[in-house]
C-alpha cells in the first residue's frame, strides 16, 4: 500500500513539471499543448480504471466523453446565445445556464448513468464479444450525437461554450483523476476486478461476481470521460460530434496500449509520450504541407507512424512501458534490493 | 403483393451481403478466437483497385477479378503484419495491431489516394431495374441474392466435403488437438485469412455497387454489420453467421419501412438495442457453436 502513495505523489509530480513548465516557457502555444495533455490525461485514466483492471477492451470511452461535453454545453451556454446555437432545444432547457463547474459534474453524472443502463448486459461477455459491443456501442452513442439536433445541433459544429478551462484546472482534475485511479486499483472491487482480468474462472470461484465488478468499473470509467468530455469542451469552446469518434478512440488506445493499459504509471507515461510524438508529427505534417512539394495535402501521416509505432510496440513489449508494477512500487523494489545487497 | 415480394426482395439481398460480411469474419474468429479490425479495409482495398484499375481499360470482369485477387492478397498480409507476431501472445494485444493495422491503411488511402470519394466502374447492368409482380427492384439486388447463394453453397461445400475444410473445422473446434493430429497450423491459417479476404472482395464488389464510390472509411458500415451479425448468430458457428446476417437484414429493412423519417436517422441505435435484449436472452448468440472454449 504504501507504495501506492509513492506512486500518488510521482505522478502528481509529473502532472505539476508539466503545469510549472509550460507556464515557465511562456510559450502559448506550449500551454495549450500541455492543456491538451492533461485533458488527454483526463480521458486515458479514466480508460485504464475499466480496461486496466477487467482486462476488456473498450472503444466506447469516447463516445461517454462526448456525452459529458455536450451535457456540459447544454447546462452552460449563456441564455441569450443558446437560440443562435441550439435552435431546436427544448423551451425548458433554454432558460437554463449553471456554472462550469456544476455542469461538468454533471455531464461527469449523465455519462455514468447513461454507462450503467446500457452497459449492464454488456459486462456478462467476454473477450471478442465485449470488445465488438463496445465497438458497436460508441457507433451508437456517435449516431444519436449526430442526429439528436435538439440537443447537439446534429453534425453541425456547437459553439458558445464558456472558456473555463485553463491549465490549472485541467492539472487539478488530471491530479484527482490519478487519486481515484489508484484508490480504485486498490480497492475491494478493483482487487477483484483485476483477479478476474488474471483468471475468470478461479476468481469466480472464489465469489467474485464478475459482471457486477465490471459494471461498476465501467461506470466510474464512463463518469471520468464524461468530465473529461466536459473539461475538453470548455477548452476547445466549439465542436462537431465527429470530435468523439474513431480517430480520437484510436488516439486514447495508442496511449494506453503503448505506455501500459494495467497500471495507471503506464496511462500517464503513454499520454505523454504519445501527446509529444503527436505535436511534433503534426507539426512535420504542417511543415510539408507549408512546403507544398508534390500534389495536394499530406495527411493521415501522423496516424500512419503512430499505428506501425502500437504494432511494434504490441511485437515487442506487448504489456506497454509499464506491464506490470506502478512507478512507485518499481522504486521501492529497487532501494530494497539495494538495501538487501549492501 | 408488389409490396411483400419488394420486401422479401429487400430483404434477401442485404441479408445474403450481410451473411457474407458475417461470415469472412466468423471464419477467422472460429479458428483464432481473434477478431479482425482490418476486415473492414479489406472491402476498401478492393473498391480502391477497381477505383485504380479503371482508367486500364480493361474489361469490368477482369478488374473485379483483380480487385478480389487485391483484397485476398491484403487477408494475408493481415496475418502476417497484425496477427502472425503476437498470435501468442494476449488477445487485447491482436485486438489493437488488427485496430492499427486497420488505421494504417486507412490512413495510407488518405495519404496516396484522396480523402474525397472516388467512383467505381460498374458494369450497366448495376443501375438497371426489372419488376418481377409489380415490384420494380434494382437488378444489382438480384445480383447480390444470387452472388450470396452460389458462394455460401460453396463456402458449405469447401468446409463440409474437401480436406481443407474439413481441417478448418477441426482447427476451429479444437486448435491443439488438431495440430497433434498433423493439420498444419500455419497453413490453415492463411487460408483462412484468404478465404475471409476473398469474401471480403466479393462482397466489397457488391456493397460498393450499392453506393458507386469508396472512400477511406467505407469498410466501417461492413465490419459494424459483420460484427452486430457474428455476435447475434454465435461468434463462432459458421450457420450462426449466416443466420446471424439474415436476422440483422431483417430488422434493418423492417425498421427502414416502419420507421418515420425523423426516426429513421437513429436505425443504428434501435438496431443494437436489440443486439442487447438479443444477447440478454442468449450470451453465447443464437448458435452457441463448438463447445471447446479455451483460445489456444
Amino acid at each position: 500500500m504504501k507504495h501506492s502513495y509513492l506512486t500518488a505523489l510521482i505522478l502528481i509530480g509529473v502532472i505539476l513539471v508539466i503545469g510549472v513548465g509550460s507556464q515557465l516557457l511562456g510559450i502559448r502555444l506550449y500551454d495549450r499543448i500541455a492543456t491538451n495533455l492533461l485533458i488527454s490525461l483526463v480521458l486515458v485514466i479514466g480508460l485504464q480504471t475499466f480496461m486496466g483492471n477487467s482486462g476488456l477492451l473498450s472503444f466506447a470511452h469516447i463516445g461517454f466523453m462526448g456525452l459529458g461535453a455536450y451535457t456540459s454545453a447544454v447546462l452552460t451556454i449563456p441564455a441569450q446565445m443558446k437560440g443562435m446555437a441550439l435552435p431546436d432545444l427544448y423551451g425548458f432547457m433554454k432558460v437554463v445556464e449553471v456554472s462550469p463547474l456544476i455542469a461538468m459534474l454533471a455531464g461527469g453524472v449523465l455519462a455514468a448513468v447513461v454507462a450503467a443502463v446500457v452497459s449492464y448486459p454488456l459486462m456478462r461477455l467476454s473477450d471478442a464479444a465485449s470488445v465488438i459491443t463496445s465497438f458497436a456501442l460508441l457507433v451508437v452513442l456517435y449516431t444519436v450525437m449526430n442526429n439528436w439536433s435538439a440537443f447537439t445541433n446534429g453534425p453541425r459544429t456547437l459553439f458558445g461554450l464558456p472558456k473555463t478551462t485553463d491549465m490549472p484546472i485541467a492539472a487539478i482534475v488530471a491530479g484527482l483523476v490519478v487519486i481515484v485511479a489508484l484508490l480504485f486499483k486498490e480497492s475491494r472491487t478493483g482487487k477483484l476486478l483485476r483477479a478476474s482480468r488474471e483468471d475468470e474462472v478461479a476468481a469466480a470461484a472464489l465469489g467474485a461476481n464478475i459482471p457486477h465488478l465490471r459494471w461498476r468499473a465501467f461506470i466510474l470509467a464512463a463518469f471520468i470521460a464524461g468530465i473529461g468530455g466536459a473539461l475538453w469542451g470548455h477548452f476547445i469552446t466549439s465542436f462537431a460530434p465527429k470530435a468523439f469518434y474513431l480517430k480520437e478512440t484510436f488516439l486514447i488506445i495508442t496511449m494506453l496500449v503503448i505506455g501500459g493499459a494495467n497500471t495507471v504509471t503506464g496511462a500517464v507515461a503513454g499520454t505523454v509520450l504519445i501527446t509529444v510524438a503527436y505535436e511534433g508529427l503534426r507539426s512535420t505534417e504542417g511543415a510539408l504541407n507549408a512546403t507544398s512539394f508534390g500534389a495536394g495535402q499530406v495527411i493521415g501521416l501522423t496516424e500512419i507512424v503512430l499505428a506501425l509505432a502500437m504494432i511494434a510496440v504490441m511485437i515487442l513489449k506487448p504489456g506497454g512501458l509499464f506491464p506490470n508494477r506502478e512507478i512507485g512500487h518499481i522504486l521501492t523494489r529497487v532501494r530494497r534490493k539495494k538495501e538487501t545487497s549492501a | 403483393m408488389a409490396f411483400a415480394i419488394q420486401f422479401v426482395i429487400d430483404v434477401l439481398s442485404l441479408g445474403g451481403a450481410y451473411a457474407l460480411m458475417a461470415l469472412g469474419l466468423v471464419i477467422i474468429y472460429g479458428i483464432l478466437r481473434l477478431v479482425n479490425f482490418a476486415y473492414g479495409e479489406l472491402i476498401m482495398v478492393a473498391g480502391y483497385t477497381m477505383f485504380l484499375s479503371s482508367g486500364s481499360g480493361l474489361p469490368w470482369i477482369v478488374m473485379a477479378v483483380l480487385a478480389v485477387g487485391m483484397a485476398v492478397l491484403f487477408g494475408i498480409l493481415t496475418d502476417y503484419v497484425a496477427f502472425r507476431p503476437v498470435r501468442a501472445k494476449s488477445v487485447t494485444a491482436v485486438l489493437i495491431t488488427s485496430f492499427a493495422f486497420s488505421n494504417l491503411l486507412q490512413n495510407a488511402a488518405l495519404l496516396f489516394i484522396s480523402p474525397r470519394p472516388r467512383n467505381v466502374p460498374l458494369p450497366d447492368i448495376f443501375s438497371q431495374t426489372v419488376t418481377i409482380g409489380g415490384a420494380i427492384t434494382p437488378v444489382r439486388n438480384l445480383i447480390t441474392i444470387a452472388a450470396s447463394i452460389v458462394l455460401l453453397a460453396a463456402v458449405a461445400f469447401l468446409m463440409r466435403k474437401t480436406t481443407l475444410g474439413i481441417a478448418m473445422r477441426a482447427a476451429a473446434t479444437n486448435f491443439t488437438m488438431a495440430r497433434m493430429l498433423g493439420v498444419p497450423a500455419n497453413l490453415i491459417i492463411s487460408s483462412a485469412f484468404a478465404l475471409s479476404g476473398f469474401l471480403a472482395g466479393v462482397v466489397g464488389i457488391l456493397w460498393i455497387g450499392r453506393i458507386g464510390t469508396v472512400v477511406p472509411g467505407v469498410g466501417l458500415e461492413p465490419l459494424l454489420v459483420a460484427f452486430i451479425a457474428t455476435v447475434i448468430g454465435g461468434m463462432r458457428s459458421l450457420p450462426g453467421a449466416v443466420i446471424g446476417g439474415f436476422l440483422l437484414a431483417l430488422i434493418d429493412t423492417t425498421l427502414n419501412y416502419t420507421l418515420s423519417q425523423d426516426l429513421l436517422k437513429f436505425r443504428d441505435a434501435f438496431t443494437f438495442s436489440l443486439v442487447i435484449l438479443i444477447l440478454l436472452w442468449r450470451p453465447q448468440g443464437l448458435i452457441p457453436g463448438p463447445a471447446s472454449g479455451q483460445r489456444t
